[in-house]
C-alpha cells in the first residue's frame, strides 16, 4: 500500500513500492492522461510534476514519490480555467495525434515556472520530449505565446 | 536464407467481398438513405443521410469514415461536408460510424481505410455530395412546410430563408421532416471558386481533449472487470513458441492466467498491465526460432547486392535502349545506394481491448483500417459479422503501422481464453520495436551516361530488395510485379518520374527477406527519392553543372514537377550566396498525386555534425482543404523523414531486430528541427495527398546539401551508422 498525493488529492493505493510512478498513476489512480511511450525515461510522454519539477514518471518509483506533491495533466488546470500552457496549445492548434502532448505540456509548464521568458536556446535545452508527429514548430510558437500571456 | 514469405490472407478484400454480396460498393448517394423510414443516431436525432445527423438544438454531427491519427483529416473531411451543407461551422461535431454498421448498411460510408494519403482525396467527391444532398433535403423540408418552391429558398449557416415571404427556420427544426424525404436524384457540387470553408485554415475539431489528458486512446480504455495483458511474440519471424515455465511465476502478484497465442506468442494476463509485464519478464520462455535464426543484416545485404548485378527483374519504366546507350556513352557515372528497415515507432504502442463471449465479440482499438480490424475480429473469434463489432478510437500515431491488424487478432485470441472478461492487450515499447511491419529494405544501383556534349543520354536504375505488396497485398501484384516499388519513378499515374531521359530503364529485382515489411509513411518514395535525387546531383557534379540547372533541362515536359522545384529554389535563394559556412541542397518528386519539392540549408561541423538551418518545402496537391493542417503535415513529414535519415535503421542479427527502444532507435527533438517554410501552390483540377509526399524530399535535400558542404556523398541510411549526427 502507498499513499500518493496526486493533484492535491490523497490516493491510498494497493501498489508495490518499486512500481514505476507512471503505472501507479495510470492503473491504480486511474488517471490516464499521463502516457506510456518508452518506459526508460527517453521519450517524455509520461512527464509529471513532482513538487513542481518535471520528472519522467516511468523512471520514478512509487516510494520515491511518496510524500511529494504529484501533478498530472489532469491537475494542471485550476478553478480559474486551463493553465496558460494549455491555452496556448489550444490557440496555436498544437497537437496532431496528441499522444505526446500531455508530457510536452507538463515539461513546458515546469520550464515556464523556472524561466518565464525562455529563449529558443532555453527551449532547446529544456524540452527534449519526442513527438513522432513532428509538432515542434507549433510547440515552440506556443511556448512563446504562453510566455507572453 | 528463407527467400519467400508465404503471402497472407488478404483480410481487407475478404470484408469487401462479404459486403459486396449485399449489393455492391454502395457509397454516399447510391443507396436510398433517408426516405420514409427515418434512421436515427444513438441519441434519437434524425439522420438526414448517412453523413449528416442534425440535432434539434442545431448541432450538426458529421460522420467520418476515415481514421484520425494526427493528420487532421477528421477536420478536413468535416469541412468538405459542411461546405456543401452550408451549416454553421461552430455547431459541427463529428463521430465515427463503426465498421459493423458499415457492413450492416452495405458500406454506405464506403472505404474506412486510412493510408496512402487518401483520407481526403479518395472520399472528397462523395462526402461533398453527402453534404449537398442533405442541404437540398433540408431546404425541401422547409419549402414543403411553407408551401413555396424549394428553388425560392436559400440556406446559409444552418438557416433556411425564403426571401419573398421573409420566413426563416433552422436546420434543427426541419431535420426530422428532411429525414423522411427521398434523397435528390441529381446533386450538383459548388464550383471551387465559390468555396468559403474549404481552403480555410480552421482549427482542428479534436484538440480540446488532447491538452487536458481527457482524450481516450486505445491504451487508456477502461471497462468493468477488465484485465490487462502483456505479450511476447517469437523474436524471430517464422519461429514458434516451444515452451515456458509457468511455475516460475506462480503466485506473482495480480497474475490471472498465462495464454499462448497462435503457437508463436505467450501472454500474461493480470489485474494491472504492470503486473502482467513484470510477470512476463520473469517467465522463462524457450523459442523454436525456425528457419530464419541465422539471418543477419550482412546476409540480407549480400543477397540484395547480388540482385543488383544479376537475376530476373521486373521492369517499371522503360524507354529507348538504356543498356545500349550506356555502352556507347562518352562518360559514365555509377553509384550504389541502400535504404534500411525502419520501425514506425508510433508514440502509442500497439494495443487493442477485446471482450469475447460465446455469441459476441467486441474490440476497442486505434486502427487505420476499421474494416480490416473488423475482419480480423471475425476471423480470430470465429463469429459472424452480425455478432462482431469494432469501436475505433483516436490513434496515438499511425504512419501506416495501424493499417495492420496483428495486435487486434492477438487481443481477440487472448480474450477468447477468458470469455466474459474484457482484456486490454498493450505491447511494451520493446515488443513494438521488435515486431514491427518495417519499412522495406532495398538497394539501388544507378548508372548514367553522357554524350560528348554532356547531354544525359541514358539512365539505368536497378532496385534490389523487398516488396510490400508481396507480403501484404499479393492480390495487387501484376504478374508478380509490385508496381508500388516504382513509386515516384513511374511513367504515368500518381507518382511519376519528373525527368525525360531518351534511354531509360528502371527495374526491380524482387528479393523478400523474412522480416515483415509494411506501409511506412511515404512508403517507397522515401528510398526512391534518395536514389534518384541524390544521383541527379551526382550526375550534375560529374559534368560540372549546377544541380538545379541540370534538372531543369530534363524537366521541360513536366511543368508541374518543375513548378514546385522552382518555388523552393527561389525561396531558399538558390543562385545567391548562402551565409558563411552554409550549404544548400534540393530535391523534388511526384507522389500520392501531389508534386512536391524541398530545399535545405545546412552547415557541417568536423565533417560529422549537421546543423539544419532552414528547410523550404513546396507542394501542389491540386486543392488545399485546410492550409493550417497542410502546413503541419508538411512540417511533421520532415520531422519523420529526417528522424529516419539520421536515426532510422533497424538491423538484423540472429534473425531478429536489434533495436528495442528509443535509446537505440532515436527520434528528432525540438532543438534539431528548424521551422519548415512551406509553399502551397494548388493548381486545381486534381486531388493529391498531403500527409506523405513531402517526406520523400526531406532526406535527399539534406544529403545533397551535405555533399555541397563536404564533397562527400552519403549513399547509405541512417547517418547514425556513419557516426554522423545532429550538431
Ligand atoms: S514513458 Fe517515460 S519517458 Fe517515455
Ligand atoms: S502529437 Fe503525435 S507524437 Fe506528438
Amino acid at each position: 500500500m502507498a499513499n500518493l498525493t496526486i493533484n492535491g488529492k490523497v490516493f491510498n493505493l494497493d501498489v508495490e513500492p518499486d512500481t514505476p510512478l507512471l503505472w501507479a498513476i495510470r492503473e491504480n489512480a486511474g488517471l490516464t492522461g499521463t502516457k506510456y511511450g518508452c518506459g526508460i525515461a527517453q521519450c517524455g510522454a509520461c512527464t509529471v510534476h513532482l513538487d513542481g519539477a518535471a520528472v519522467r514518471s516511468c523512471g520514478v518509483t512509487v516510494s520515491e514519490a511518496q510524500g511529494k506533491q504529484i501533478t498530472t495533466i489532469e491537475g494542471l488546470a485550476s478553478d480559474n480555467g486551463l493553465h496558460k500552457v494549455q491555452q496556448a496549445w489550444l490557440e496555436n492548434d498544437v497537437p496532431q495525434c496528441g499522444y505526446c502532448q500531455s508530457g510536452m505540456i507538463m515539461a513546458v509548464a515546469a520550464l515556464l515556472k523556472d524561466n518565464p521568458k525562455p529563449s529558443d536556446q532555453d527551449i532547446n535545452d529544456a524540452i527534449t520530449n519526442i513527438c513522432r508527429c513532428g509538432t515542434f514548430a507549433q510547440v515552440r510558437e506556443a511556448i512563446h505565446i504562453a510566455a507572453n500571456a | 536464407m528463407n527467400q519467400h514469405v508465404t503471402p497472407r490472407l488478404n483480410r481487407r478484400s475478404f470484408v469487401i467481398g462479404t459486403a459486396a454480396l449485399g449489393g455492391g460498393l454502395a457509397v454516399g448517394l447510391d443507396i436510398p438513405f433517408g426516405g420514409p423510414q427515418v434512421v436515427r443516431a444513438a441519441d434519437g436525432s434524425p439522420e438526414v443521410n448517412a453523413w449528416v445527423v442534425i440535432r434539434p438544438d442545431d448541432t450538426v454531427v458529421i460522420r467520418i469514415a476515415r481514421s484520425e491519427m494526427g493528420q487532421g483529416s477528421l477536420t478536413g473531411l468535416a469541412q468538405l461536408v459542411a461546405e456543401e451543407l452550408a451549416c454553421d461551422w461552430s455547431k459541427v461535431t463529428t463521430e465515427y460510424p463503426t465498421p459493423g454498421q458499415n457492413v450492416a448498411r452495405k458500406r454506405v460510408w464506403g472505404d474506412f481505410s486510412t493510408g496512402g494519403s487518401r483520407g481526403i482525396r479518395s472520399s472528397q467527391d462523395y462526402v461533398r455530395k453527402g453534404g449537398a444532398a442533405a442541404r437540398m433535403m433540408l431546404i425541401q423540408a422547409a419549402a414543403d412546410e411553407w408551401k413555396v418552391p424549394a428553388a425560392e429558398c436559400t440556406a446559409a449557416n444552418s438557416v433556411i430563408t425564403h426571401k419573398a415571404s421573409g420566413k426563416t427556420t433552422t436546420y434543427g427544426k426541419v431535420a426530422e421532416a428532411a429525414a423522411k424525404l427521398s434523397p435528390p436524384a441529381d446533386v450538383k457540387l459548388k464550383d471551387p471558386k465559390d468555396w468559403t470553408l474549404i481552403g480555410k485554415g480552421v482549427k482542428r475539431l479534436d484538440t480540446a481533449d488532447k491538452v487536458t489528458g481527457a482524450m481516450v486512446y486505445g491504451a487508456d480504455i477502461k471497462l468493468p472487470n477488465m484485465l490487462n495483458a502483456a505479450i511476447k511474440d517469437c523474436p524471430v519471424t517464422g519461429g514458434k513458441l516451444k515452451s515456458f515455465d509457468e511455475a516460475k511465476i506462480a503466485g506473482m502478484k495480480g497474475v490471472k492466467k498465462v495464454v499462448t497465442v497462435d503457437g508463436t506468442a505467450v501472454a500474461v494476463v493480470a489485474d494491472t498491465w504492470w503486473h502482467a509485464k513484470t510477470a512476463l519478464d520473469a517467465l522463462p520462455i524457450v523459442w523454436d526460432e525456425g528457419p530464419n535464426a541465422k539471418v543477419s543484416s550482412e546476409s540480407i545485404g549480400k543477397w540484395l547486392a547480388e540482385g543488383l548485378e544479376s537475376g530476373p527483374a521486373f521492369v517499371g519504366n522503360e524507354n529507348g535502349d538504356a543498356k545500349a546507350a550506356l555502352a556507347g556513352a562518352v562518360k559514365k557515372v555509377e553509384a550504389v545506394y541502400n535504404y534500411p528497415y525502419q520501425n514506425h515507432a508510433t508514440m502509442e504502442p500497439m494495443n487493442a481491448t477485446a471482450l469475447y463471449t460465446a455469441d459476441r465479440c467486441e474490440v476497442w482499438c486505434g486502427t487505420q483500417n476499421g474494416e480490416a480490424a473488423f475482419a480480423a475480429v471475425l476471423e480470430a473469434s470465429g463469429l459472424p459479422a452480425d455478432k462482431c463489432e469494432v469501436h475505433k478510437l483516436i490513434l496515438g500515431g499511425g504512419f501506416g503501422r495501424r493499417g495492420q491488424t496483428d495486435y487486434v487478432r492477438q487481443a481477440v485470441k487472448i480474450a477468447k481464453e477468458m470469455p466474459g472478461t474484457p482484456i486490454k492487450l498493450l505491447w511494451s515499447r520493446e515488443e513494438d520495436m521488435t515486431h514491427g511491419r518495417y519499412h522495406p529494405i532495398t538497394q539501388c544501383k544507378l548508372t548514367g551516361g553522357f554524350d560528348a556534349d554532356n547531354n544525359l543520354t541514358a539512365l539505368h536504375m536497378r532496385i534490389s530488395g523487398q516488396s510490400i505488396l508481396f507480403s501484404l497485398r499479393p492480390d495487387a501484384l501484376v504478374n508478380g510485379k509490385d508496381p508500388a516499388t516504382f513509386q515516384g519513378l513511374a511513367p504515368s499515374g500518381e507518382a511519376t518520374i519528373g525527368y525525360s531521359v531518351p534511354n531509360l530503364l528502371i527495374e526491380h529485382a524482387m528479393r523478400n527477406p523474412h522480416i515483415n515489411p509494411g506501409f511506412w509513411r511515404g512508403v517507397n518514395v522515401n528510398q526512391n527519392a534518395i536514389y534518384l535525387e541524390c544521383f541527379m546531383d551526382e550526375l550534375a557534379n560529374a559534368i560540372g553543372q549546377d544541380p538545379l540547372e541540370f534538372r531543369r533541362k530534363l524537366m521541360s515536359k513536366n511543368p508541374k514537377h518543375l513548378a514546385v522545384l522552382n518555388a523552393v529554389a527561389e525561396k531558399i535563394g538558390w543562385g545567391t550566396p548562402a551565409p558563411e559556412g552554409v550549404y544548400r541542397g534540393l530535391a523534388q518528386l511526384h507522389g500520392y498525386g501531389s508534386y512536391v519539392a524541398g530545399a535545405a540549408e545546412i552547415s557541417v561541423i568536423d565533417g560529422t555534425k549537421i546543423k539544419v538551418h532552414r528547410i523550404v518545402a513546396s507542394t501542389d496537391p491540386g486543392y488545399v482543404v485546410n492550409p493550417a493542417q497542410v502546413e503541419r503535415q508538411i512540417a511533421g513529414s520532415f520531422v519523420y523523414g529526417l528522424s529516419a535519415l539520421f536515426y532510422g535503421g533497424c538491423t538484423v542479427k540472429d534473425g531478429r531486430i536489434e533495436q528495442t527502444n528509443f535509446d537505440s532507435y532515436n527520434s528528432m527533438r525540438i532543438a534539431e528541427m528548424p521551422k519548415v517554410e512551406s509553399i502551397m501552390i494548388p493548381s486545381g483540377g486534381f486531388w493529391g495527398g498531403v500527409g506523405e509526399p513531402t517526406i520523400g524530399v526531406a532526406a535527399p535535400a539534406v544529403l545533397n546539401a551535405f555533399f555541397a558542404a563536404t564533397g562527400k556523398r552519403i549513399r547509405s541510411v541512417p547517418l547514425r551508422d556513419q557516426n554522423i549526427t545532429f550538431a
